[in-house]
């Protein structure tokens, strides 16, 4: 095998596509996204089995989803920047307050969605139609509790210095599945909040 | 150019037994990540769970065997074939063959070990801890009633009100963990931790067909896991998917499973084809006929198997047009499996075929290939579908599918590949005893069933009337169980006693061609000394062929071989051509895996008993389980790499 250099230099675990981690994640959000694809087909086939209409009680309100939406996807850009700015200027303080951003902006997605939730006139056992819904944006909101978990975590080591020698695998890992999550918002509000307003 | 044991190093094998060897005692039993060892362990447990399933189906066969009889009341006798069929798809088909993966993908592929040694781990015990879940509540007479696919509204609340489908519905979502888990570690294997020089095209083809069957997991599980949860959900929150009166649709439920059942079927027969594949052609001292064809149609036969699941529905009202392109759909899949078919019988035929043990497994897996495949594509025509659905001769053609394709290769596999795991041979006169009988018995057992099918026998109904005139077709079958599970039992048998005295089998005892052949048997904790590097399919038959001037360099501790042995570790390579791109660091002995499903258990054990405290109990062993999973260690930015010399 003469292809080989010899003695060779490499790096060890490596970043992004070199490294094991990225293909790891890779899968996970595969697996996670063939999900939403799953939970999609089945509130559109319970949705196109329906005698009378769907939603049963019209369009859900946009009131609050736009700018929750608003918010979910700004908080992906503030976790983008910051993760840009630690590569150039490693500058670990910057980075602790993104993340912090990132996570406050999480959390109010989730504190709103909660609010919607309690606001709306049926509840997860109402019939098809809220079953669907709940388990839709339940199994999204899973997934962002998921996130903010991981985004602490982050948070946590990136305050106790653990990024301050080069390995930043994590922290692109990490925020790669904050933007899945995100990406997946936008599917389930297309499908949940937009789709039936042209009914 | 296979080095002896004369020109290995002592020093270096030592610092790697060193670096690589599990902690002695109780602590390494429960903490080992290394994959022959999960390997064996996947093998043992599937296998105990085919015993379990086996000795299911034979009290049902007695119950069969004559009109009438009263062996089994029929609520046993629904929890018998529902979790004989649980067992059998779930706990039995794939995870053995996870197990050859775990063993031999490392030393196939030229490797230290997995690409992550921890999560392979935790597939093990969740797979262990799901498969006893699924049992959980078989002493106390509810286990799951409701066949493998559980229909609704059959498995209803209103229905089936025991705990019987909430232990089979988290059960499934459980062990889906699990396998998602290990398909996603054969995936990152396969695509970065191959030697250097093995490129795509020259990957053994059970390599191929378990990579593919993984990647169709990654993309199937999660549909049964869904659905699971919806009934779940629908039996003990009140919510409506599958619920009528609250607009909800049965069908869905069928849609969901099969989905995820067809690809499951397909993932359970791939790796299998691959093993005969690989093997079959040792036994015929030539390389495989048409490996090109044969891993493209391992990967066509699945993408077309995600597109056939409406051919289990075609009896449920389904508009004509969609039955019309899932029927089609079903036919075109027969293609690729023929085009196997065909290649195979031509590298039978065309080599210098030797009659031992593991080939004639893997002959007789042809044939039973062939009646089964027939008798699917019968099926997929809609019209005989519709006479034959539900019926015996559905349970003829899934049996010759999933025993053929299934038991027939891993039975061969495991006489092929038990030299290289123990350093011993098996006794070759119990073994051709053990075919002989397995191949009778299972025809006898399972032939006639196409005839009970035809002249009408329903399954899944726990007797029938005299008048139908099937009593001595039902007697010929339980006659034929028996003389297969005496084959199992010859076969065991022979397991046990050639571990105690078999012949030593040295490293290479078929003069096989792959890397797995190269190392000691069985092969060192680190499994190579130096990592091999690969200039051909076959690198061991590279002289013979002559099919290039190149030659891989392998062996145990070659000259110009990787040595990376500063700290436990193996390289990492790009995933299409496999040049070495990154040192891999591989964590050592760990107990995390075992203590996540510990969690997950508790999780599910809490969902089952509806105990919030238990679920929230596991929920925050998982966070901290992973927290300490996940936590950046320090090490160095790059390494240089030596080679031996």
């Amino acid at each position: 095998m003469s292809e080989t250099a010899q003695n060779e230099v490499l790096p060890v675990g490596g970043a992004g596509p070199v490294s094991t981690a990225w293909w790891g994640m890779a899968c996970l959000i595969a697996t996670e996204g063939i999900l939403f694809v799953y939970l999609i087909f089945s509130y559109a086939y319970l949705g196109s089995q329906q005698n009378g209409p769907w939603p049963p009680a019209g369009p859900p309100s946009l009131k609050l989803a736009i700018p929750n939406t608003i918010i979910l996807i700004g908080s992906s850009i503030v976790l983008g920047w910051g993760l840009h700015l630690f590569r150039r200027t490693r500058n670990s303080r910057r980075l602790a307050t993104t993340l912090f951003v990132t996570v406050v902006l999480g959390t109010v997605f989730v504190t709103i969605q909660g609010f919607e939730w309690a606001q709306k006139p049926f509840v997860f056992s109402t019939n098809a139609y809220s079953s669907a819904f709940f388990i839709l944006t339940g199994v999204h909101m899973a997934h962002v509790v998921v996130g903010l978990v991981m985004l602490i975590m982050l948070l946590v080591w990136t305050l106790m210095g653990r990024f301050n020698q080069g390995h930043h695998e994590h922290l692109a890992l990490g925020a790669l599945y904050w933007h899945f999550v995100d990406v997946v918002w936008l599917a389930v509000f297309t499908t949940a909040y937009l789709v039936p307003q042209f009914k | 150019m296979v080095a002896h044991a004369d020109t290995v190093d002592p020093p270096l094998r030592r610092r790697l037994l060193e670096t690589w060897e599990t902690a002695p005692g109780l602590y390494g039993w429960l903490a080992t990540v290394d994959h022959k060892t999960i390997g064996i362990r996947y093998l043992c447990t599937a296998f105990c769970f085919l015993l379990v399933g086996g000795a299911e189906a034979l009290i049902m066969r007695v119950q069969l065997a004559q009109p009438n009889l009263k062996v089994l009341s029929p609520d046993a006798y629904n929890q018998l074939f529902s979790m004989h069929g649980t067992t059998m798809m779930f706990l039995y088909a794939l995870p053995i063959l996870s197990g050859f993966s775990n063993y031999l993908w490392p030393l196939m592929l030229g490797s230290r070990d997995m690409a992550f040694p921890r999560l392979n781990a935790l597939s093990y015990w969740v797979f262990l801890f799901a498969g006893i879940f699924l049992y959980v509540s078989f002493p106390i007479g509810q286990a799951p009633n409701g066949g493998w696919f559980a229909y609704v509204p059959n498995t209803n609340l209103k229905y089936d009100p025991g705990i019987n489908m909430d232990v089979f519905s988290l059960g499934l979502v459980f062990l889906g963990i699990s396998t998602v888990v290990g398909s996603a570690n054969f995936i990152v294997t396969l695509l970065r931790c191959r030697a250097p020089g093995m490129s795509v095209n020259r990957l053994p083809i059970m390599v191929w067909g378990t990579f593919t069957a993984s990647a169709a997991n990654l993309l199937a599980v999660p549909a049964v896991s869904l659905a699971c949860i919806m009934l779940w959900l629908d039996r003990r929150c009140g919510t409506h998917f599958f619920d009528v009166a609250g607009g909800g649709q049965p069908l869905l439920w069928q849609h969901l499973f099969w989905m995820f059942g067809h690809p499951w079927v397909y993932a359970l027969v791939l790796p299998a084809m691959g093993i005969v594949s690989d093997a079959l052609p040792v036994f015929c001292r030539r390389p495989l006929v048409g490996y090109t064809l044969v891993a493209i149609s391992t990967v066509a036969t699945m993408i077309l198997g995600f597109g056939v699941w409406v051919h289990h529905m075609f009896a449920t009202g389904l508009p004509v047009m969609s039955l019309s392109f899932f029927s089609a759909a079903s036919f075109v899949i027969a293609v690729p499996s023929a085009i196997g078919v065909f290649c195979w019988i031509a590298t039978i035929w065309t080599g210098k075929p030797q009659f031992k043990t593991p080939f004639l497994f893997f002959a007789g897996f042809v044939m039973l290939f062939v009646i089964g495949g027939v008798s699917g594509f019968m099926t997929a025509s809609v019209a005989l579908d519709w006479q034959l659905t539900d019926s015996y001769f559905i349970v003829a053609h899934l049996h010759y599918v999933l025993l053929g394709i299934n038991v027939f290769p891993v039975v061969g596999g495991v006489h092929f590949w038990f030299p290289k795991m123990t350093g011993r041979m098996m006794s070759e006169r119990l073994g051709k005893w053990t075919f002989w009988t397995m191949l009778i018995g299972f025809n006898v057992a399972f032939f006639p069933m196409h005839i009970t099918g035809l002249m009408g026998m329903p399954r899944r109904v726990y007797t029938y009337d005299a008048d139908m005139g099937v009593g001595w077709l039902n007697l010929i079958s339980t006659i034929g169980a028996f003389v297969f599970a005496v084959g199992v039992v010859l076969f065991l048998f022979n397991v046990w006693r050639s571990l105690r005295a078999g012949a030593p089998a040295g490293d290479n005892p078929w003069d096989a061609p792959t890397l797995e052949w190269s190392t000691t048997s069985p092969p060192p904790v680190y499994n190579f000394a130096t990592i091999p590097q690969v200039a051909s399919r076959y690198p061991l038959w590279e002289e013979r062929l002559k099919e290039s001037d190149e030659r891989s360099i392998v062996g145990d501790a070659v000259p110009d071989g990787m040595v990376l042995d500063q700290g436990k570790e193996t390289i990492g390579v790009s995933p299409l051509d496999a040049v070495p791109t990154v040192v891999l660091k591989m964590p050592g002995d760990s107990l995390l895996p075992l203590l996540l499903t510990i969690g997950m258990a508790a999780l599910f054990f809490g969902m089952l008993a509806l105990s919030l405290w238990l679920i929230v109990l596991g929920g925050i062993c998982e966070i901290v389980t992973l927290a300490a999973w996940l936590t950046p260690k320090p090490h160095e930015a790059e390494e240089r790499v030596e080679l031996y010399e």
